[in-house]
């Protein structure tokens, strides 16, 4: 244990500051409560702000038909009807609302003609839905609702006389461990970057919203941030992780050069018109349609042009399938040899749009490319790929309060949530997540903090959580944490990436738990000063964790199903889709189990087209009709 | 010890790391001000070789002075008597600080000198030489803020300079219809003087900048929008403005002296 | 295609330190960042840098390559010659922590102290209508992506500690004109308080700030300039004073 250990008392304690952090702590400050925010990096910088395209929400300003419903189905068929009923529901219902209020706290989202807020098409997404601020919606939304904290903060200065007296940022903290007494979380423990400093966060709530995994991977559109932490956590804390076989591959990562590889190219240049090639020149997509989306999507070049000025009598270009369709279709084009020059296929805004609005509508595209691969895409064609860009899986929450199952007092909202979007996340439904789940999150906790009182924490737990701090010094000679986690994201790549067999996951689970032994002896060199080193032996350790988790569960789910993609298996299976994964840590190792989905309400189901419904669902579950 | 050399701040010795000719530009504006402020100060207070029929050099209009040679007064009018307090005043001085004024306020000239001259900074990332900084806050500095006032009296100059422009579609014996060389070189100082004065960032405030909702008031955002696009050009339309009305001043006065015949067209 | 590159990165902290000469591997296509992380990995495994996307979004990684403010993740070690040692230091306007990381922590105290949007009471959620055009130079700027090299550079407080406490910062002055540009924000006094207490009269607008923003936001033309407009406005204006309209601005 450091010397002055400093202990911290609040009322809930959330660990993560982008979306869906940011939104918990506001909700939980609006409810009277004492909140502490902790983030791995500085305040504002959290992977949020990469989110581009924009959020969906069903406020039908660019088209009436639009509404929760619409909104609701688009959600359910994107994650293969594997989400959980109720966060669809919630999800759908409530996003315009969260929208609205980020306005209300001075988002300045494009406008239509009318000065209402403009939305943008999107895949998978059946009207225009998506609020945006050109390409650079996360980052808007993460800043109004920093924005919003430091208003929070004016209000309690002008009451109290002290800004941070009921709400403060800690910026540049890595929490290591959830803390129980008597079953129940009583707080967070961790260090600053900075100095290596211990703090203890006494709460009687935790939330934990700490984004995705995506550094456990090779290829990735994440920041060195991604590194399942949240995931971690609550594995240790004795929650459970659910569906984490599955991982969306955004279709559109840059591939060239090597350096930026992986980095995104938002999915509103193929919603502004981007086409798809090959290196044949030809719009291969439209060999790509699943017969579940048969009548949703356009089959010739003209009608797919078309729809791009008259979306009411034509049908949408193949470009907009779910993401995983376009992923795997990129993939095997580039498997079948007619790929680029550095392994990636084309796509191209410059012949649909003028330089003038492609500079209007994709600024940070147009940016990115010119300045990290020299590439003008008002002339010349992109160079995209697969590159991992969000989990599915996550924590396995309570729908209505993000409550982490088996585990009083943790709360999960965001990516690290899992249920939500079932086996493969639509565009734009992330950020509208963060807002809907994120609030819910935090009254949810701050119900339960005010219900429950505070937990206080024993000795003997601080000086356990203080001891895994210390470890890794006290290694001598053990391996490198960089080399460590170069092994895992070879494993991870070529064993459970994008395209899966049972042999390769069998290997993949051997070799994670050869890592996760050689892990345990890692020694960092230098001192606890901002040590990169030493922080990356924790964030191994937690992407170890979610490693195994995903390999394990994906050994069991024999079948292909949006996020996940087996080659030995490679329909789609509908009893299969009656079946969550469930992982549970026992200290030693990952465990997952097989646990029913729970059954669609008959209001819901009444939503769809039965005809629909039977391209999902076994004949017996047609027949019930809906759990009621 | 102040400034990048704080005890707080990363212990590095050197003002700065830059390894760009860095010093090139404030040197360049450095050189080309001086000489303008020089030639200038000299042509103020020499007081003559400032009109030929019909070119009058822009340093002296509106001469407005008793003193001003035949021809060249503003519709004849002289309010200014040829002796202030005493000592005989060239009649550009009477008129100097409006021009003068409006280019010292001006906030391209500002960056300009303010870094070629005060070296507050030299150039980006570039430690400052000075102790203590207040900026704009106080006298005299403050005094930048009347930069409106003379980009009004800007205005006025620019129609006086473009109806002396006017009349030099005249030929030496006062009649119309003539071109000169003469004529060019003040259709060109006047025209670039209202480009200058035109994307001035004070007017693209009064156009439109100022309004809260451009949607309110169509006609004003698209002057805002014609002045945002020339405004983007002010530095350059500073500099060639600058040059253009010296070598206005420089051409009146060769052929004033006879050194250089101006050259009639037709 | 890989080749030696030499380096001096700054290593130390707060009692001292120093530039350190490495040479490490570079290959084709890649960006200064690149380079920092392996001599992270191969040579000084402690060697401390901030960053987050690698993409120019976030603003994490902005320190100073020979001696200019940037964002390393956008910076092309090919922009180099060859030959060239490129030499890596930490922002200079902050206190340093250690190596490429600095305390940034005065931004945030600067943010703090900007009295934020308040939407107009009378609009329901949903309600509020705004035009394209009055929302476009807001807009610009919140692209910003706080890297902070604007604070950075910008002279009145790089090169004179003292003026930290009465001076926001370029990068708050495009956060307050962005507010009194706002089409429903209802603080009205945002001019006088941005001279009378963020400083803005301490600028003297020799752009640096705009020479380094990596969003290429012009912070000085449109948004320094115009706000020192709107003071000259209600404080400075000729027609207003001589017709004495110039009255104190309320908050309603």
């Amino acid at each position: 244990m450091s010397q002055n250990l400093t202990k911290l008392k609040y009322d809930v304690v959330i660990v993560g500051a982008g979306g869906a952090g940011l939104r918990a702590a506001v909700e939980a400050r609006e409810a009277g409560l004492r909140v502490a925010i902790i983030c791995k990096s500085l305040f504002g910088k959290a992977h949020t702000v990469m989110a581009e395209g924009g959020a969906a929400a069903s406020m039908g300003n660019a088209n009436s038909n639009d509404n929760w419903m619409v909104h609701f189905r688009d959600t359910m068929r994107g994650g293969k009807f594997l989400n959980h009923y109720r966060m669809a529901e919630l999800h759908a219902k409530e996003s315009p609302d969260r929208i609205w209020e980020l306005e209300m706290w001075g988002a300045l989202f494009d406008r239509t003609k009318e000065g209402k807020i403009s939305q943008r098409n999107f895949g998978g997404h059946e009207y225009p839905r998506l609020a945006h601020v050109g390409d650079r919606t996360g980052l808007e939304l993460i800043r109004t609702m920093q924005q919003k904290i430091v208003a929070l903060q004016q209000k309690d200065g002008r009451e109290t006389g002290d800004m941070e007296a009921n709400l403060k940022v800690y910026a540049e903290f890595t929490v290591t461990d959830i803390l129980k007494e008597n079953g129940k979380v009583a707080g967070v423990y961790g260090y600053w970057r900075e100095n290596g400093d211990e703090i203890l966060f006494e709460a009687p709530a935790v939330v934990i919203a700490t984004g995705g995994v995506g550094k456990a991977f090779k290829i990735t559109s994440n920041s060195w941030e991604g590194t399942g932490d949240g995931h971690a956590l609550a594995l240790k804390a004795g929650a459970n992780l659910k569906d984490m076989e599955f991982l969306q591959f955004h279709p559109t990562g840059m591939v060239w050069p090597p350096s930026v590889r992986g980095i995104l190219v938002t999915e509103s240049v193929r919603g502004e018109g981007g086409v798809l090639t090959n290196n044949l020149g030809e719009r291969f997509m439209f060999k790509y349609i699943p017969d579940v989306f048969k009548d949703k999507y356009a089959t010739t070049e003209e009608e797919a042009d078309r729809w791009y000025t008259d979306q009411d009598n034509n049908r949408r270009p193949p470009e907009l399938l779910p993401r995983d369709e376009v992923a795997r279709a990129i993939n095997s084009e580039v498997k079948a040899g007619r790929g680029t020059e550095h392994g990636g296929v084309f796509l191209d805004v410059s012949k649909r749009l003028s330089a003038e609005v492609i500079k209007k509508r994709l600024p940070s595209m147009w940016h990115q490319f010119y300045e990290l691969a020299g590439v003008d895409i008002t002339k010349e064609p992109m160079e995209v790929g697969p590159t991992c860009h969000y989990v599915m899986g996550g924590v396995d929450v309570e729908p209505d309060t993000a409550a982490a199952i088996g585990v009083p007092g943790l709360f999960a909202a965001g990516e690290v949530a899992g249920g939500m979007h079932g086996s493969n996340r639509l565009g734009g439904n992330s950020l509208s997540d963060l807002l809907v789940f994120g609030r819910r999150a935090g009254a949810a906790a701050a119900d339960y903090a005010k219900a429950n009182g505070a937990n206080p924490v024993s000795d003997a737990t601080i000086a356990k959580a203080a001891d895994r701090i210390e470890a890794p010094f006290k290694n001598e000679g053990g391996e490198n944490a960089y080399s460590l986690h170069a092994e895992l994201q070879e494993v991870t790549h070529n064993l459970v990436g994008i395209i899966r067999t049972g042999d390769e996951i069998k290997e993949a689970i051997a070799k994670i738990a050869d890592i996760r032994a050689r892990s345990q002896k890692v020694s960092v060199a230098g001192n606890r000063q901002f040590n990169p080193g030493f922080h990356l032996a924790f964030d191994l350790d937690n992407m170890l964790l979610v490693a195994e988790s995903t390999a394990k569960s994906a050994i069991l789910r024999e079948e292909s199903r949006g996020g996940h993609t087996r080659d030995d298996f490679p329909g789609m299976s509908n009893t299969w889709r009656q079946v969550n994964h469930i992982s549970s840590f026992n200290g030693s190792e990952v465990t997952v189990t097989p646990r029913a989905l729970p059954a669609i309400p008959k209001e819901l189901f009444d939503l769809f087209d039965i005809h629909e419904l039977e391209k999902y669902m076994t004949p017996e579950e047609i027949a019930k009709g809906g759990s009621n | 010890m102040s400034g990048v050399f704080s005890p707080t701040r990363a212990k590095i010795k050197e003002r700065t790391l830059r390894t760009d000719k860095w010093w090139l530009e404030p040197a360049i504006t450095f050189g080309v001000l001086f000489s303008f402020v020089i030639y200038a100060t000299f042509r103020a207070f020499e007081g003559a070789n400032y009109f030929v029929e019909p070119l009058i050099s822009p340093f002296y209009s509106p001469c407005l002075s008793e003193a001003c040679v035949e021809g060249s007064k503003l519709f004849g009018w002289a309010p200014v008597s040829a002796q202030v307090l005493g000592f005989a005043l060239s009649p550009a001085l009477i008129i100097l600080i409006f021009p003068l004024g409006f280019r010292m306020t001006c906030y391209y000239y500002r960056k300009a000198y303010y870094r070629a001259f005060w070296l507050s900074p030299p150039a980006c990332a570039v430690a400052e030489p000075h102790t203590k900084y207040t900026g704009e806050t106080r006298a005299p500095l403050i005094l930048q803020n009347a930069h409106r006032w003379f980009f009004y009296a800007g205005l006025v100059f620019n129609v006086f300079l473009t109806y002396d422009a006017v009349l030099a579609f005249k030929n030496n014996d006062g009649q119309w219809g003539h071109m000169s060389v003469g004529t060019l070189v003040l259709v060109a100082s006047s025209s670039l003087l209202w480009f200058y004065s035109l994307s001035c960032h004070t007017c693209r405030h009064t156009v439109g900048g100022r309004l809260k909702h451009f949607s309110k008031h169509p006609v004003r955002y698209k002057l805002w929008s014609v002045v945002s696009v020339l405004n983007t050009k002010h530095q350059q339309f500073a500099w060639f403005s600058l040059a253009a009305v010296a070598f206005a001043d420089i051409y009146v006065r060769q052929v004033a002296t006879g050194a250089w015949t101006n050259f009639y067209f037709f | 295609m890989t080749r030696k590159l030499n380096l001096r990165i700054w290593r130390g902290d707060s009692t001292d330190g120093g530039l350190k000469d490495v040479v490490v591997d570079v290959n084709e296509g890649e960006v200064v960042l690149d380079v920092i992380h392996r001599v992270q990995a191969t040579q000084m495994g402690d060697l401390a840098v901030r960053w987050n996307c690698k993409a120019g979004k976030c603003g994490s990684c902005s320190m100073e390559i020979n001696g200019k403010p940037r964002l390393a993740c956008m910076t092309q070690v090919a922009s180099f010659d060859e030959d060239e040692t490129i030499t890596i230091t930490p922002l200079r306007a902050f206190p340093i922590i250690k190596d490429l990381v600095t305390d940034v922590s005065f931004n945030y105290k600067k943010a703090m102290e900007i009295p934020a949007y308040e939407h107009p009471t009378d609009l329901a959620p949903g309600a509020a209508r705004m035009e394209q055009v009055d929302v476009e130079r807001s807009q610009e700027f919140r692209k910003c992506i706080e890297c902070f090299l604007c604070q950075n550079t910008c002279h009145v407080i790089r090169d004179h500690e003292e003026n930290k406490k009465s001076f926001a910062g370029p990068r708050f002055f495009i956060r307050i004109a962005e507010l009194d540009m706002h089409p429903l924000d209802r603080i009205k006094n945002r001019k006088r308080t941005a001279q009378e207490e963020h400083g803005l009269g301490m600028c003297n607008i020799t752009k640096c700030c705009t020479e380094v923003c990596p969003e290429h936001i012009k912070i000085t033309d449109n948004a320094i300039i115009p706000m020192k407009e709107r003071v000259v406005d209600i404080k400075y204006d000729p027609a207003r004073m001589f017709s004495g309209l110039l009255r104190r601005e309320k908050r309603d």
